[in-house]
């Protein structure tokens, strides 16, 4: 091994680096100059995700325990996007004076996590893959508990960490059975070795257990409405998009290249997973009037259909997994950053608080119109592309009754996504959200999160892409 | 390009140039140069087809072009017309241009208004062109949701109420749709070669075991669109909510969509099944069509009449297109017409009339002939129409489906419920007379009535329109079924023609 091959982690060095950067200004620079650091924290933010879509070089470092391919650096480029389009909503709410002063802090949090999520992706090995999900976890309660003088923000990361550390606790206990089934943590030592035995299916039971845990898969989501109405809106947004995305991907990888040989044995327990999350989350969801707890829950069913991707079981599979990652990823972050722009302005989060929106903010609420639509799986957006694409997979695998009770669930998903549509532009309210303007940040990550929702989906070439490097797989 | 996408090109064009827009006067203008536009297509199309008909051009589909859009999965941007799209894009554009000039004076947020129609015509028209199952489904749903807004913004009544039901209902069925259509790509070939085409589908056979179960669910999922009961409850609520030109396009045309996506997609592709489990179908439809004509018998305002009326027409539809023979179902091809046609008539009617007497019960209206004498005739005729007079479109439609219905061959089962369904007829005359006599003739009921305008000029000119298309399918109905004879032609396949 020679210096040469570090520069095959250079997501990771560049990260690294990016950290390193904002921690000096926020150390050093002086109050006047670190009035910029919006718009520092994010340039930087856009040049390092621009210098991820270079090409890079591919191969094993460690000895393999750090494996990366082009598949790896797209997923991770894709978090890239979730993560800039996330800065560039924080304006408004970093600027309130409780926490303008640690503002810094909320870059290098965050910065970190997705530190911990690059090692999840590219890790070949347990040890590597549990150091990511740790460095993913625990900054994440950090800042769900950011506004720590909200009581509910407090709550949030107490119940994270607490639900983190348990869920993990779980999960290494599932590694350490499989370890003793099989004598081995690499990834590629495993695979073979695993035979359909007791052991090995308690061992895998309680991994799923913990990675379900982080994905929020019912019924092991019930941290997820409480922590995501608590955290503040942009935290939310990056827990239910860049987390849960890193989340999916790496349960695919362990699931196609780690437990082959357990296939069985876990598309049936898949199976299960999928019809309760996506129905439970749907029929919870149509209760909430907190509009961060209805996304939640949304978020919830939303994941059981991206783990449909799983249980098809393919390549292709993969491919419509990370297709609806991305799909996913605009159109949500595009909702919470109408809902954070709202907050921030008016401190209203109730669905009922939306009532006439339209009037007084079309813009605005044509976003969340669009965004809805797309969570809804409605065409031209590119929700409805990726929803067809996960049931295509399914169904290609023969699982028709899973994906029609799915079908039948996007009609309960569409009810509730139609009610804040209704708020919005249907109901009468005497004195709606007044009309304001949203900073500038926030106005280009939402452009940019529309231009994705309608065009990503149109254009084919993103999806032929994305299935050429998972044929690889 | 094709010139097929100009059907979904210009309205999308006409989107874009709405936007600018500030004052009523330039709506309208894109809407009527658009409007235009498309119906100058139509019949630029109408004719340039009956051109290579004659011509001697016999395939399937004339016009045809394909673009990849998804490889993995075999996605084209697939056009192609046959006789039938022909029909219902001609169909289409003219209830598109009369929907503008029936929504004239539309308030308020007259630019979202349009921006929405344009949405659902775009859906609509994109279905009609579409030969890949993948663009037809992705269109079948652009038309869907406008349709929410449109009733949920614009409507009158309990309309966020019928708003959501007929989104969820619809979405229900395209739930269903969806899983039929990837049993269908699954099944239409050995692994590598399977496809969306319809043509290359019809083409292959689909084993008959595959058949037996996606027949079925496709058939249910458009019937719902086509109000097959026991899926209909959406359409009365549905149109009785709806802005007039919504409702126009509504039941004029997406309820079309319903009845050619079983043709297109269920029999076409199907046929074996169609002939082996018709028969669920066949008395479902049946009871559609007899309890939408006793239904509408009894009620009292004027758009719930209309859209009970539909179910019982639109269920003569499918109704026709499941006995698989040549004249049913040319019969069935120009019942949608002819129903798109008055269906449309009837709703810019009722539309201009409540929009006078601010009341749709028709128990509170008395002698409208004497005082809006040009709506009143309007309205005769589209009754007319509806209850299958010779000479207007409705007889010529309705003939040909019983004498299809009845022909040579057909099992006993059949014909009883043949001669069920020819009893929607009477009953249909029963309550259209009891509407006319009701509202037009008589003394005037509200003397506040009185003093009422009759049609302006827009409203002449939409009603016009409409009233010429279906004189002009009851007087030559032979273009129409020359024009969609070859459609026939996949079904030589042997099981047919029972």
């Amino acid at each position: 091994m020679d210096l040469s091959n570090f520069l095959l982690m250079r997501h990771e060095i560049s990260l690294v680096a990016l950290f390193v950067l904002l921690l000096g200004y926020d150390l050093f620079a002086s109050d006047n100059a670190k009035k910029h650091f919006q718009l520092v924290a994010c340039l930087l933010f856009a040049v390092h995700t621009l210098v991820g879509f270079c090409p890079a070089a591919t191969g094993e470092v460690f000895g393999g325990m750090y494996v990366t391919n082009n598949m790896h650096l797209l997923v991770k480029n894709i978090l890239n996007i979730g993560v800039l389009l996330v800065f560039l909503q924080t304006n408004a709410w970093l600027q309130t004076p409780n926490t303008v002063v640690k503002r810094g802090e909320f870059f290098m949090l965050t910065i970190f996590t997705l530190f911990g999520m690059y090692l999840m992706i590219s890790s070949g090995h347990f040890l590597l893959f549990y150091i990511g999900l740790e460095t993913a976890s625990i900054p994440l309660a950090t800042l769900a508990a950011f506004d720590k003088y909200r009581h509910n923000s407090a709550e949030a990361g107490a119940k994270y960490v607490l639900m983190a550390a348990f869920s993990s606790g779980v999960m290494l206990f599932g590694i350490s059975l499989l370890y003793g089934a099989t004598g081995a943590l690499y990834f590629s030592d495993i695979a073979p070795k695993i035979v359909s035995n007791p052991m090995t299916i308690l061992g895998m039971v309680f991994f799923l257990a913990g990675m379900f845990f982080k994905i929020s898969l019912v019924p092991f989501h019930l941290w997820t409405a409480d922590v995501y109405e608590g955290a503040p809106t942009p935290v939310t947004a990056y827990l239910s998009v860049v987390s849960k995305g890193a989340a999916v991907f790496v349960l695919s990888i362990l699931a196609f290249h780690v437990f082959t040989n357990l296939a069985v044995e876990w598309k049936l327990i898949f199976q299960w997973i999928i019809v309760i999350t996506i129905t439970a989350g749907n029929l919870f969801a149509v209760r909430q009037n907190n509009i961060k707890r209805f996304l939640a829950f949304s978020s919830i069913s939303q994941a059981g259909y991206i783990v449909l991707g799983v249980l098809a079981g393919s390549a292709f599979g993969m491919a419509t997994i990370v297709y609806y990652i991305l799909a996913y990823l605009f159109s949500n972050i595009a909702a919470f950053g109408v809902i954070a722009s709202i907050e921030a302005k008016t401190g209203k989060l109730n669905i009922s608080d939306y009532n006439g929106l339209y009037q007084t903010n079309p813009k605005l609420s044509l976003t969340l119109v669009l965004a809805l639509f797309s969570l809804g799986g409605i065409p031209i957006f590119v929700g409805f592309f990726s929803k067809f694409f996960i049931f295509f997979a399914a169904a290609e695998a023969g699982y028709y009754v899973i994906v029609f009770i799915a079908l039948l669930n996007t009609i309960i998903s569409l009810y509730y996504y139609l009610l804040p549509i209704k708020a919005m532009l249907i109901n009468k309210n005497d004195s709606p959200i007044e009309a304001f303007k949203t900073d500038g940040y926030n106005r280009i990550s939402l452009t940019l999160c529309v231009i994705g929702i309608v065009l990503v989906g149109l254009i084919s070439p993103i999806f032929h892409y994305i299935e050429k490097l998972s044929a690889g797989m | 390009m094709n010139f097929l996408s100009l059907f979904v090109l210009i309205p999308l064009l006409m989107m874009l140039a709405l936007l600018p827009c500030k004052s009523m006067k330039q709506i309208r203008g894109v809407m009527v140069a658009g409007a235009s536009a498309l119906l100058a297509g139509a019949v630029a199309l109408l004719i340039a087809f009956m051109w290579e008909r004659n011509a001697g051009n016999t395939a399937e589909m004339l016009f045809t072009a394909s673009e990849l859009w998804f490889a993995p999965m075999n996605i084209h941007y697939a056009v192609g017309v046959d006789g039938i799209s022909v029909a219902m894009l001609l169909l289409s554009s003219v209830i598109v241009f009369t929907g503008v000039f029936a929504s004239w004076t539309m308030q308020p947020l007259t630019k979202e208004f349009f921006l929405w129609y344009l949405l659902l015509s775009t859906g609509v028209f994109g279905f009609f062109i579409s030969v890949d199952l993948f663009t037809m489904f992705m269109f079948y749903e652009v038309a869907l949701i406008p349709m929410y807004l449109l009733i949920g913004i614009w409507g009158s009544g309990k309309k966020e109420y019928s708003a959501m039901k007929l989104t969820l209902m619809l979405m229900g069925g395209s739930a269903f749709l969806l899983i039929g259509i990837l049993g269908i790509y699954f099944n239409s070939g050995p692994a590598g070669e399977q496809t969306m085409n319809i043509l290359e589908i019809a083409k292959h056979y689909i084993p008959v075991s595959a058949q037996l179960w996606l027949f079925p669910i496709t058939f249910l999922g458009f019937g719902v669109l086509g109000a097959l009961f026991p899926f209909h409850t959406w359409s009365p609520d549905g149109h009785a909510s709806a802005p007039t030109a919504v409702s126009m396009l509504h039941a004029g045309v997406l309820m079309k969509l319903g009845g050619y996506g079983c043709f297109r997609v269920a029999i076409f592709l199907m046929p074996e099944a169609a002939h082996e489990l018709g028969w669920i179908f066949v008395i479902l439809t049946t009871i559609s069509v007899l309890y939408g004509a006793f239904g509408a018998i009894v009620q009292t305002d004027l758009k719930y009449i209309n859209a009970y009326s539909s179910v019982s027409h639109c269920g003569l539809v499918l109704f026709a297109i499941l006995f698989l023979t040549q004249t049913s179902m040319t019969g069935a091809v120009m019942q949608m017409l002819s129903h798109g046609l008055m269906t449309a008539l009837f709703f810019a009617l009722i539309g201009m009339i409540y929009g006078r007497t601010h009341t749709r019960d028709i128990r509170e209206m008395g002698g409208l002939m004497k005082v809006m004498p040009f709506l009143a005739v309007c309205y005769v005729i589209a009754g007319l129409a509806s209850l299958g007079l010779p000479g207007l479109s409705g007889f010529v439609s309705e003939m040909s489906i019983f004498f299809g219905a009845f022909q040579k061959g057909a099992s006993l089962f059949r014909r009883a419920l043949t001669v069920a369904a020819c009893a929607s007829i009477v009953v249909t005359a029963v309550y259209i007379l009891r509407v006319v006599g009701k509202i037009l003739y008589g003394g005037v009921q509200n003397n506040e009535h009185l003093t009422l305008k009759d049609a302006t000029w827009y409203e002449k000119i939409s009603l016009t329109t409409l009233i010429v298309c279906i004189a002009a399918i009851g007087i030559a109905p032979l273009w129409l079924s020359d024009l969609i004879r070859e459609s026939f032609l996949a079904f030589k396949r042997g099981v047919l023609f029972l």
